[in-house]
């Protein structure tokens, strides 16, 4: 089990208010799942995505990472388990412009030990798994957005982490680049990665082998599909699960703003 | 602990942070930059002005003691009339032969003149009456002749000794040896030529003629209460504190000043002089130091006004960073070396500007500053005030960078 957490509840306060974000969910993900969060704004998808990725503790309740319990790490090891086991993919990329595509993907090893060479062979390494081996000497500004994309997850999977997290990963591009960066995922999957995409869109959740839904900060919906092969089936049945948790027929064409 | 590359790394970071706001470091800097060339530059010409002045004393002779009278300070003038506070042949005798401090010692009096040789008559020429020691404590060579003798002293003889300037103004021959010349109508007979002057930075009045005479001659033609002082050379100038005490002992005992009179007279050594000079030195270093401080001071607070722009411009970088592991040390280790690397490259500057300035100071015709030269431990100072800028300045935007919340730092627009 990579991920498992236990009535995990997230309350903010704003002002005299209490927003209850996450009201108790239970959720187990197993090493090579491939899993899409979905959910409309508000839902409480990105709360659990900070708790999963060990950037926010929850209020009550228990997550365990890789069977270790999040809540007894401190700070500064709460920083090294996210450099070591977690990585993430952002929506707007978060490249530093200044810096090379190979610097870019570097960026998480200043933080860990380990010597120049096998630095750079490590990030050369990520890069050619994204398929962006002919790029490594390109700045941001040079690369289209898919290309940029790609960078930020061959800078996740540099420290071949437990976990790879994707927000909205595609909210930014196009649908063939959306496309062409799912098969990234997919080939990801495939190789053996446990992938975690918070999503809006159907057609990124398709790609995904299991499709979980919140809705007011509980899950609503867990649905499985067996394999690729049943893309359609499981199309018809993620709608199908939209379609009861929002309460609305057709899909979000566009992203909405997740507070 | 970081990791050593993590350092290297953010340094190069911070070099190309600098690099890539070109304009905006340099105006940031500029407080760091002309704080720290006012002061390389004030230290420069200060230990100029210091080693010259030492320097030129030195030559004059580090191991001398001046002797004078002097009425004390608020006592009443019919206390101590001249008559009681000037210095009395006897007293040079005493001193002479009760100090052992002192191993040469001349009196020195000047009187006014009219000189006249053949012809040519000079009016208010300055005649000096010297012990033979006088040569040995002026270290002015004898070029022509001989220097004056014990004998000449004792027996008051009316001879002189002329200088390089004398032969010309006074028209006698290049060789003047046995001339004579009329010292107020008396016939002197020239015995010797002795060197000019040599001009210093505390004499630069040094041409004319000068005439010495034996001190026992021109008693004769000085009034009764004639005014000298004494010129001494020390063992050494380590010697100069002892030396002073024993003069004191000896002229207190010869005009019988009791335990609560004050001193009638006033001793001077070259050790007073050299302790002062590097007083004053100190004085205006700690003054430019001050200076510094401000300005520093006043380029800390654009260092760390910059800082937090910075540091609100990068939000977002914030938030990656402590995403991809950085732990709150690194985030403020990377923005605590970017203040300090921006001060310190205001330091070269400031220091380059400094070096430049001093360079042309030490070339500036007239200014007698020759010796004008950044010191190293002004440099070091240099660096290491700017550090210390850095730090103090850069430490409040990284502590602020430190803490900032990844999500809220990556949902910044």
């Amino acid at each position: 089990m990579i991920i498992s957490t236990r009535q995990l509840c997230k309350v903010y306060r704003v002002g005299v208010e209490r927003i209850h974000a996450l009201r108790g969910i239970d959720l187990q993900i197993e090493p090579n799942e491939f899993v899409a969060i979905m959910g409309s704004s508000g839902s409480g998808k990105s709360t659990l995505m900070n708790i999963i990725g060990c950037l926010d503790r929850p209020t009550s309740g228990q997550y365990l990472l890789d069977g270790r319990d999040t809540s007894r790490i401190g700070v500064r090891d709460l920083a090294r388990v996210r450099n070591q086991q977690i990585g993430f993919v952002f929506q707007s990329f978060e490249l530093l412009p200044r810096m090379t595509a190979l610097k870019n993907v570097e960026l998480p090893l200043i933080y860990a030990s380990g010597g120049w060479r096998a630095r750079r062979r490590k990030a050369e390494e990520a890069l050619e798994r994204v398929g962006l081996g002919d790029r490594m000497h390109h700045r941001p500004n040079q690369l289209s957005g898919g290309q940029k994309q790609r960078v930020a997850i061959a800078r996740a999977i540099l420290n071949n982490p437990a976990i790879l997290l994707a927000d909205e990963p595609t909210g930014n591009l196009d649908t063939a680049t959306t496309n062409e960066l799912m098969e990234v995922f997919e080939q990801l999957h495939d190789e053996g990665q446990t992938i975690l995409v918070v999503t809006h869109e159907t057609h990124v959740a398709v790609h995904c082998r299991r499709t979980i839904t919140l809705t007011d900060g509980l899950i609503s919906s867990d649905i499985s599909t067996s394999s690729k092969g049943d893309v359609g089936n499981g199309v018809r049945t993620v709608g199908r699960a939209i379609e009861g948790a929002l309460g609305t027929p057709t899909a979000p064409t566009h992203r909405l703003k997740d507070a | 602990m970081l990791n050593p590359l993590f350092y290297i790394q953010a340094i190069v970071l911070a070099l190309s942070q600098i690099w890539a706001n070109k304009l905006r470091s340099i105006l940031t800097m500029l407080g760091i930059i002309f704080g720290v060339w006012a002061v390389t530059t004030v230290v420069a010409a200060l230990s100029g002005v210091t080693t010259m002045v030492l320097k030129e004393f030195e030559a004059l002779g580090g191991s001398k003691m001046f002797i004078f009278p002097d009425r004390p300070d608020d006592a009443p003038r019919n206390k101590y009339p001249w008559s009681v506070i000037r210095l009395k042949p006897d007293e040079l005798i005493a001193l002479a032969t009760n100090c052992p401090s002192i191993v040469a010692i001349t009196p020195e009096t000047n009187l006014g003149a009219t000189i006249q040789h053949g012809e040519r008559k000079r009016e208010a020429v300055r005649v000096t009456g010297i012990w033979p020691d006088w040569h040995d404590i002026q270290k002015r060579a004898t070029l022509i002749g001989r220097p004056f003798a014990r004998v000449d002293e004792e027996n008051a003889r009316q001879v002189c000794l002329v200088n390089q300037d004398a032969i010309s103004e006074l028209g006698l021959d290049t060789d003047p040896i046995g001339q004579h010349i009329l010292v107020r109508s008396r016939r002197f007979l020239v015995v010797g030529v002795v060197e000019n002057r040599r001009e210093t930075i505390f004499d630069r009045n040094v041409t004319g003629t000068e005439i010495l005479i034996p001190f026992s001659t021109a008693v004769k033609l000085q009034d009764p209460q004639f005014f000298f002082m004494i010129i001494a050379k020390l063992k050494s100038p380590e010697v100069a504190a002892e030396a002073k005490a024993e003069a004191r002992f000896v002229l207190r005992q010869a005009r019988k000043l009791g335990p609560d009179e004050p001193d009638t007279f006033e001793l001077f050594a070259a050790d007073e002089f050299i302790a002062g000079v590097k007083r004053v030195s100190m004085v205006l270093t700690v003054g430019g130091g001050c200076v510094v401080a401000v300005s520093l001071l006043v380029g800390g607070i654009g260092i760390m006004n910059i800082m937090l722009v910075s540091v609100s411009e990068r939000t977002r970088e914030i938030g990656l960073r402590k995403a991809v592991g950085a732990t709150p040390a690194a985030v403020l280790m990377q923005f605590l070396l970017e203040a300090i690397m921006l001060c310190l490259v205001g330091g070269v500057i400031g220091i380059a500007f400094g070096e430049a300035t001093a360079l042309a100071l030490s070339k500036f015709p007239g200014a007698n500053l020759q010796e004008a030269a950044v010191p190293w431990w002004a440099i070091v100072m240099s660096f290491s005030f700017c550090a210390a800028t850095g730090v103090i300045f850069g430490m409040f935007p990284a502590i602020k960078a430190a803490r900032l919340d990844p999500i809220e730092a990556l949902r910044h627009e």
